[in-house]
């Protein structure tokens, strides 16, 4: 079954543990300076975000059906089985698609390289494919950020919500939102305060492309045949229009080259 | 003669000026990556590269498969005088898009990737096809321009070798037309399909799910207003007026188009309830604004008035404003509509403006010289009477001073 992370604002003190443990798994830089960025970059895939005394982390929501790999010309994003939204450096021509299309703007771009590529958090794969925990989840002191799968956080989630309805904004972001994603958030503050749009459709986005593209494998053969039957037409009209005598000019000349 | 030979070298010399502008950036742009070159941020990270190179280079470029259209498949052989200006337009601009990419993808070596590395689920994918597929159509289409140069040089073995390769051409003409028409109605509309999967980033006044339609129509309302911009600007240089009544005609069917798509796009605007953001003090509204007088309000306006519509002057500049006008329309969809939600404010360095610029002059000077070398505005036979009458009574020392471009295409003509 398929992997999550939830994550409980009410949970997190703001160590940053989770910055670091993810900086040290991709391989990234991470120091106090760094630490201070609240933002996701490609030197920074996941970041806590502080408005006074309440906390949110961003990192990628690795979606169900994910915008970003459904608009990438070369496939080089690809959400696994495991929930992972990954990501292969190998195939990309870095066209940035990706970057406009996520609704959550998370791909971030290495834009000081002459041959840059996209960089973003792709929920550990290797670990998850072991069947381990994420970096991020497995280094949280509190639990805030916890690892599971995904059926069973929903369930946790919607227990603590019941459980301590005071605490929370009576939502799970990520249930539904673009269908649903494979990191879950419980708040106590409106998502909207953290840049978390909350006016997503509840169905992929992918769809409203594939709306159009659908079309495709028929408009092909089908506008192959009409635009040859009114080529046929019209240019046997002139041919007939020629053998009757009532041809203009040029369509005689045309009879003339072709002899 | 004086006057005409300065007002030559001025425009050489803003040419050559705009060229190493843009080599500079394009040496900034290479060495250093996009963030030096640029003023693009994870915020915003597409540009006036997309914005204008691509999604106007397209546009602007849409008049070869409407007029293939007109003349080939509908057999509407009035419109045959402006086939091969527009069929050179088009080439040159599709090369000149791919060009651009190759500075906008951060990887340009791998640009050949979506071909070997399919997700059919991206329109993007589907719009590097298409684009790959009609550049390689448009050059068949074209290269029966270039035979016919050859048909007619002294050389009698380069005059055979062009005749067969003729033949051969007409044979697949007719279906590589049709693929032609197809290719751009597909990647046309699909230009405007890239953005159907931002509906909460791109403004109201410009996302609909009419895009893809709006993308076409405008297309070919383009491409239309291109034909009557080059063959009135190379008139005045080749000294060959286009016939009044196929301005004329012009001028009618575009009228029609921008009409539907007026309509078209204010009952869009209405059914989705945002025609009031129309009116709101908003930074978005007035590049609106500006969009819909230059490409709808105001060249409706003039064609509708009978005397502006059978005056060659008045439909040249209603199609110039139709050009504008989408020009606006593409860099709002693409930049002015993406600001608000990105929350930052795009404006493009200036190397960003230097690679454009020169990209758009290199286009310029190849359609000069191209209309100046090959049967484009005139016959083949005209052409090389003209060129002989030019080049052969030239001395020895006059030869030696010409520029090295005109040398080299006098060599071959001697061939």
């Amino acid at each position: 079954m398929s992997k999550a992370i939830l994550y409980d604002a009410t949970l997190c003190i703001g160590c940053r543990q989770c910055e670091a443990g993810c900086a040290e798994q991709n391989h990234l830089p991470y120091d106090d300076k760094i630490a201070a960025e609240e933002v996701q970059s490609a030197h920074k895939f996941t970041a806590i975000l502080t408005r006074g005394d309440k906390f949110m982390r961003r990192l990628c929501m690795n979606c169900d059906d994910p915008t970003c790999a459904s608009v990438c010309p070369v496939a080089a994003l690809r959400k696994t089985p495991e929930g992972p939204v990954i990501y292969e450096p190998s195939r990309c021509i870095g066209c940035r698609y990706c970057m406009v299309a996520c609704p959550f703007d998370v791909p971030k771009y290495e834009w000081s390289k002459a041959l840059p590529l996209v960089r973003k958090c792709t929920m550990c794969p290797d670990r998850v494919a072991a069947g381990r925990q994420t970096a991020c989840a497995e280094i949280c002191p509190t639990g805030a950020t916890k690892f599971g799968e995904r059926d069973a956080l929903i369930a946790e989630a919607r227990q603590r919500l019941r459980d301590h309805p005071e605490q929370y904004v009576p939502h799970i972001y990520g249930l539904d939102e673009v269908g649903g994603t494979s990191v879950l958030l419980l708040s106590s503050v409106p998502f909207e305060q953290f840049g978390y749009r909350t006016d997503f459709p509840h169905q992929p986005l992918p769809l409203l492309t594939h709306r159009i593209l659908q079309f495709i494998p028929d408009f092909v053969p089908l506008g192959g045949v009409l635009l040859g039957g009114i080529w046929w037409i019209t240019h046997r009209r002139a041919e007939v229009a020629a053998a009757e005598g009532r041809a203009p000019k040029h369509a005689e000349e045309k009879k003339k080259e072709a002899k | 003669m004086a006057p005409l030979r300065s007002k030559l070298s001025f425009w050489k010399s803003v040419f050559l000026v705009v060229m190493a502008a843009g080599l500079y950036a394009a040496v900034v742009r290479f060495t250093q990556g996009l963030g030096a070159s640029t003023h693009l941020s994870d915020r915003f990270p597409w540009g006036l590269w997309i914005g204008f190179d691509v999604l106007c280079g397209v546009m602007l470029a849409a008049g070869g498969f409407t007029l293939m259209a007109a003349v080939h498949i509908f057999n509407i052989e009035r419109f045959k005088p402006i086939v091969r200006p527009t069929l050179l337009t088009a080439f040159l601009g599709y090369v000149l898009v791919c060009v651009a990419l190759l500075f906008d993808i951060g990887r340009s070596y791998r640009i050949w990737h979506p071909l070997v590395m399919w997700n059919p689920r991206s329109v993007m994918f589907e719009v590097a096809w298409c684009v790959t597929l009609y550049t390689t159509v448009l050059a068949f289409e074209f290269s029966p321009i270039v035979l016919e140069r050859l048909q007619v040089l002294r050389s009698e073995r380069v005059r055979h070798a062009a005749r067969i390769v003729t033949r051969v051409l007409r044979v697949v003409s007719v279906p590589l037309i049709i693929a032609g028409i197809l290719l751009s109605t597909l990647h046309q509309s699909s230009l405007g399909s890239l953005y159907l999967i931002v509906p909460n980033k791109l403004y109201p006044l410009w996302y609909t799910p009419t895009l893809p339609l709006f993308f076409f129509l405008s297309a070919i309302a383009v491409g239309l207003a291109m034909t009557v911009y080059e063959s009135t600007t190379s008139a005045r240089h080749f000294g060959k007026e286009l016939e009044t009544p196929l301005l004329q005609e012009i001028g009618r069917i575009l009228l029609v188009i921008l009409i539907v798509y007026a309509v078209l796009r204010f009952q869009d605007l209405y059914r989705r309830d945002v025609l009031r953001l129309a009116f709101q003090p908003r930074y978005e509204t007035w590049f609106f604004w500006l969009e819909i007088a230059l490409a709808l309000a105001l060249p409706i306006g003039l064609l509708l008035v009978p005397r502006v519509r059978r005056s060659p002057r008045g439909i040249y500049v209603a199609s110039v404003l139709v050009v504008l006008g989408f020009i606006t329309n593409r860099l709002n969809v693409s930049l002015t509509g993406m600001e608000a939600s990105a929350g930052v404010r795009y404006f493009p360095k200036w190397t960003e403006v230097a690679v454009t610029a020169s990209i758009v002059a290199a286009g310029f000077a190849i359609f000069g010289l191209a209309a100046k070398y090959l049967p484009i505005f005139e016959s083949a036979a005209e052409l090389q009477a003209r060129t002989e009458r030019e080049f052969a009574p030239l001395p020895a020392a006059a030869r030696a001073a010409r520029a090295p471009e005109q040398e080299a295409e006098l060599v071959n003509a001697d061939d």
